[in-house]
């Protein structure tokens, strides 16, 4: 496919390691932020292509991972009730809750789907007046537009059986999270491509600006992922500061206008708990006063509910780049794909099931 | 769940801004997709698509520069420093 294929290409990968191998005279230390990049860069064997000098952390960018435990809690309750069809992306299914996750209430009779499209879940309940349709709104600034256009919809449309669990997250609060954090390691960044299609990169002037770490906004095909780190690279050999553009094809400085517009018409910015980290300042999305008629929260009388999280699963100090997945110690043994401890082995873009799926058989300490 | 995958309009449906809609061909496989954030978008541009969104026109030259940046990379070292011997090319 165009536009795919060519950032796939080995030739093309080889060339652009190499690059790296010649600029790098010292140890750096770089984070990708998403949690797609994490998958390309252990599915294709990226961090294998660079030098040992050269140490690729991986982010907190996997929405899946981060939904906090009492929002996963919600969603089972809401979808046990039996007015109510439940509508998701299915990575969300299998999240273990407290006690359950999604597929074991679909299992149990639940009317629980799969949606493409966060609008699909307004048609579903234009379908079935007679019943309560909730999507599990969750993301990045990625999929904030889509979720707020399916609140807007319903609104504009008086689809009065419809509403929304939101609880989306926003990346520049949690990057500066990590490099505020005593430990950080972190020395530059690769920021999410997607989510900068839609925010464009003004908002990390002033965090390059405070901290001294560069940021490049990067794709998420392995070319895309090399030419980031070289470009990280030279700004870091080089001593400059900069927030850069590496995926230019796709994301221009203000990003989609329109989509942003959206964005502020449904959704305000409130605090919000990230599975595994704690509550971050400002990083999440709630819905406007004026929306509120369409927040699950309210309408199923939730929304005092917390939960405190088991401390087995190591997957916040995961998410921030403190340990690598196989450094956890129920890593492939107590937690597995099939029988899950954290949020980071389930989703398709969690660090623990990319290691799972494409590191398993690494011996000790490669 | 940011993934996001690039597809070429095929044509393009609706006059409500907010329910446009394009059929895009994601090679070979043609989906509609609503195109109420990319509203200068016309026939045969490239897109990026996100759980049924259209979210940024793919620039062709900006697309082609890093081919182009990578040969210029290249040259000075082709001879002395290649420590793979050549086996890579
Ligand atoms: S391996 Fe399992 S328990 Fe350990 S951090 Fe990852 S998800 Fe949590």
């Amino acid at each position: 496919m165009k536009y795919l294929d060519e950032y796939r290409d080995p030739e093309t990968a080889k060339k652009l390691a190499e690059a790296i191998r010649r600029a790098t005279t010292q140890p750096w230390t770089l984070m990708e932020i998403c949690g797609g990049q994490t998958h390309s860069i252990v599915r294709f064997g990226i961090d294998e292509l660079l030098p040992d000098s050269i140490e690729l952390v991986h982010g907190p960018g996997c929405p899946v991972c981060v939904t906090p435990l009492e929002l996963i809690d919600k969603a089972v309750e809401i979808a046990s009730r039996p007015e109510v069809i439940f509508c998701s992306f299915g990575d969300m299914l299998r999240v273990p809750g407290s006690e359950k996750d999604l597929l074991s209430v679909k299992a149990a009779g639940g009317d629980v789907r799969i949606v493409y499209s966060p609008v699909d879940a307004v048609g579903v309940a234009k379908e079935h007046p007679d019943k309560e349709v909730v999507f599990f709104a969750v993301g990045f600034e990625t999929t904030a537009p889509a979720n707020a256009m399916a609140v807007h919809q319903a609104k504009l449309q008086g689809v009065k059986n419809f509403s929304v669990l939101v609880s989306h997250v926003l990346v520049p609060p949690a990057m500066e999270a990590i490099l505020s954090a005593p430990g950080n390691r972190v020395q530059g960044f690769l920021a999410a491509g997607h989510v900068c299609t839609v925010m464009g990169y003004q908002e990390y002037q002033p965090i390059v600006e405070k901290y001294g770490k560069p940021i490049v906004v990067t794709g998420f095909e392995p070319v895309d992922i090399l030419e980031g780190i070289y470009l990280c690279v030279k700004q870091l050999e080089e001593g400059r500061v900069e927030v850069e553009n590496q995926y230019s094809r796709s994301v221009l400085v203000d990003g989609n206008r329109p989509a942003q517009q959206l964005i502020q018409t449904v959704f305000r910015i409130v605090d919000r708990k990230w599975r595994g980290i704690g509550t971050i300042p400002v990083s999440g999305l709630g819905l406007q006063p004026e929306y509120g008629d369409f927040d699950a929260e309210l309408r199923f009388d939730l929304a005092n509910r917390q939960v405190e999280e088991p401390e087995a699963c190591q997957s916040g100090r995961v998410l921030q780049g403190e340990i690598k997945p196989h450094e956890c110690p129920a890593f492939g043994k107590e937690c597995t794909p099939e029988r899950p401890l954290g949020a980071t082995m389930v989703s398709s873009e969690g660090a623990c099931a990319a290691y799972y799926q494409y590191r398993r058989l690494m011996p000790e300490g490669a | 769940m940011c993934l996001a995958v690039p597809g070429r309009i095929l044509s393009l449906h609706g006059e409500d801004p907010l329910q446009r809609t394009a059929q895009v061909d994601f090679g070979g496989v043609v989906k509609e997709i609503n195109m109420a954030f990319l509203p200068e978008c016309g026939v045969q541009d490239y897109v990026l698509v996100h759980v049924g969104f259209a979210i940024s026109k793919v620039d062709e030259e900006e697309a082609k520069r890093i081919f182009e940046a990578l040969d210029s990379l290249e040259e000075p070292v082709r001879d002395d420093s290649d420590p793979t011997g050549g086996e890579v090319a």
